[in-house]
């Protein structure tokens, strides 16, 4: 599939952002975080920024933009409309969580922080399940597809929120809690390369033509001399060739890399954190946006079958 | 809304026989003719004119080879929408713009509400949608929903296109949810075949697989009796003649 960049950037920033905005909502009631406002409404804002930016995003992938309101209506079929309707919902107590910081209202922030962050975790649920749920593309459809975009997401965003908590004093817990996510992502991510790359195509040329039973299936002609969208759209076949190395830079530097930075931060006493924390949270950011362009560049469809074999 | 019809009253769709297809790419232009001014039109076209061509194709005309040695052939498969009874490029649009019909089965799409997502493309394992650029929304073959109950036509020339320009009759259209439909009658007669029934979305459109041609007389010819023209003496070739009758 090809790896369109609005998609790529989309779903790596809405995922930290939304990361973010659970942690933030989750670890402050908990006290792992600073409880002041000038912490908690800073961090917001850049958790909202970052979602807002990945939604922007999205439409650039969209032929006519203008309609993109239109996409809230079938949420009780498409997942895709889910995704947008999560996605608006979980910005009114988002703003509202800001506001009973800034109000010092705690009881209110701790009601509207926690309703944020169920949308958060069920935004980035839809995410994931709108390429878990295409039974074409053969590395997409499977199980751990959406779980998947869930701890990368809460991984991503966990890093972001240590240097902020490193810099207020406070970045012991959360660096830790960011160690443990970068381990558990890449379990899940080594788990979901083999489950896809052992996965079975879901149909072939054979059975795509009803020509199998003469036996084996060759392209002779296609049916255009020059490209077309499918061929563009569905046929990508650039990463396959480069996919070990890729894979390479992604487990050292988005997930291991990360990882040692972080547990560093966590054992570097006060703001001093700050300082192996901040590249733990781009090499986390970085190492994302490559996953997510192989997610893409990796994954094959059934209509490449047609034109290739 | 793109939540599916329970059933559908009639089941339209293309029966395409693999067995008399050339492979002439008649349907393909014929489709591309009459879609690109009916109500899908344009199928917009970039670079039309230069290096790079490529546009949108309701009708694409592959040709493959199958088989090996004396029972291998070439065969054209000319790939469409398959108007499924229960297709995802419907369900997945988050928009409403796609839908299925629930009085004939036909998968449609609203151009003025489509958003151009592609998410229909990519939920459809047979390439059955593609995206017109210039548009920015989502294309796909209607069955000529604007021939076969077009009034104004006569009503022999109510098939798609691609069935009336077909110059083999390769392409046959009518109600597959109805048995004794002649459609139906010739999948159930030459055994029709679904395109990847294994993948769920139950296909209306049926193939018909090629004859095997090794159930004709395929011994090469015996030394052929010369023609007519090649007997030089005129009293043979006179005797010729009158054997012949």
């Amino acid at each position: 599939m090809k790896p369109a960049a609005s998609i790529v950037v989309f779903t790596t920033l809405s995922g930290a952002g939304y990361g973010l905005l659970f942690w933030l909502a989750v670890l402050r009631p908990a006290g792992l975080v600073p409880q002041s406002a000038w912490f908690g409404v800073p961090v917001l804002l850049l958790a909202l920024a970052l979602v807002t930016a990945g939604l922007l995003s999205s439409l650039l992938h969209l032929g006519r933009p203008e309609r993109a309101w239109r996409a809230l209506s079938q949420w009780r079929s498409s997942w895709l409309s889910r995704e947008g309707v999560a996605a608006v919902a979980t910005f009114p107590p988002a703003i509202l969580f800001g506001l009973a910081m800034l109000a010092g209202r705690d009881g209110l922030a701790l009601v509207f922080g926690l309703l944020a962050a169920a949308g958060a975790a069920a935004t980035v649920w839809c995410t994931g399940m709108i390429y878990a749920s295409l039974k074409p593309v053969r590395e997409w459809h499977l199980p751990l597809v959406a779980p998947g975009y869930l701890v990368f997401g809460a991984f991503t965003g966990a890093a972001l929120l240590v240097p902020p908590s490193a810099l207020a004093g406070r970045g012991a817990g959360v660096a830790l809690l960011a160690a443990v996510l970068a381990a558990v992502a890449l379990a899940v991510k080594r788990a979901f390369w083999a489950a896809a790359d052992a996965a079975p195509a879901p149909a072939g040329l054979a059975s795509l033509t009803g020509l199998g039973r003469f036996g084996t299936v060759r392209p002779l002609d296609p049916p255009n001399a020059g490209t077309a969208y499918l061929m563009r759209e569905m046929g990508f076949r650039i990463a396959r060739a480069h996919a070990a190395r890729l894979r390479r830079i992604v487990v050292l530097g988005g997930f291991l890399a990360p990882a040692l930075l972080l547990a560093a931060a966590a054992a570097v006493p006060g703001a001093w954190a700050a300082l192996p924390a901040l590249p733990a949270a781009a090499a986390a950011l970085g190492g994302m946006l490559v996953e997510r362009w192989l997610f893409f560049a990796e994954a094959t469809h059934t209509v490449a079958a047609y034109y290739r074999g | 809304m793109t939540s599916l019809p329970g059933t559908t009253g009639r089941k339209l769709g293309l029966v395409i026989d693999l067995d008399t297809c050339v492979g002439c790419h008649a349907c393909a232009t014929a489709c591309k003719s009459w879609n690109g001014s009916g109500m899908s039109g344009p199928l917009s076209d970039i670079n039309p004119h230069s290096a790079g061509i490529e546009g949108v194709w309701f009708n694409r005309v592959h040709s493959y080879e199958a088989g090996e040695g004396e029972g291998s052939r070439t065969v054209h498969v000319p790939r469409s929408c398959l108007h499924c009874e229960t297709p995802d490029c419907v369900t997945v649009c988050p928009t409403g713009a796609s839908y299925k019909r629930a009085e004939d089965g036909i998968v449609l799409i609203d151009h003025d509400i489509c958003i151009g997502c592609q998410l229909c493309a990519w939920a459809c394992p047979y390439g059955a949608r593609e995206f017109d650029e210039p548009e920015g929304v989502m294309k796909k073959c209607t069955l000529c929903v604007d021939r076969i109950y077009n009034q104004a036509m006569p009503a022999a020339e109510r098939v798609p296109a691609c069935v009336s320009a077909c110059p083999t009759r390769a392409r046959h259209f009518g109600d597959l949810g109805d048995p004794e439909s002649e459609v139906s009658r010739l999948v159930a007669e030459r055994g029709g075949v679904a395109l990847a029934p294994e993948l769920g979305y139950a296909p209306v459109n049926r193939y018909l697989p090629p004859r095997d041609p090794r159930r004709f007389d395929a011994a090469p010819a015996k030394d052929p009796a010369p023609l007519p023209s090649q007997i030089q003496n005129p009293l043979l070739r006179w005797l010729d003649r009158v054997l012949s009758r």
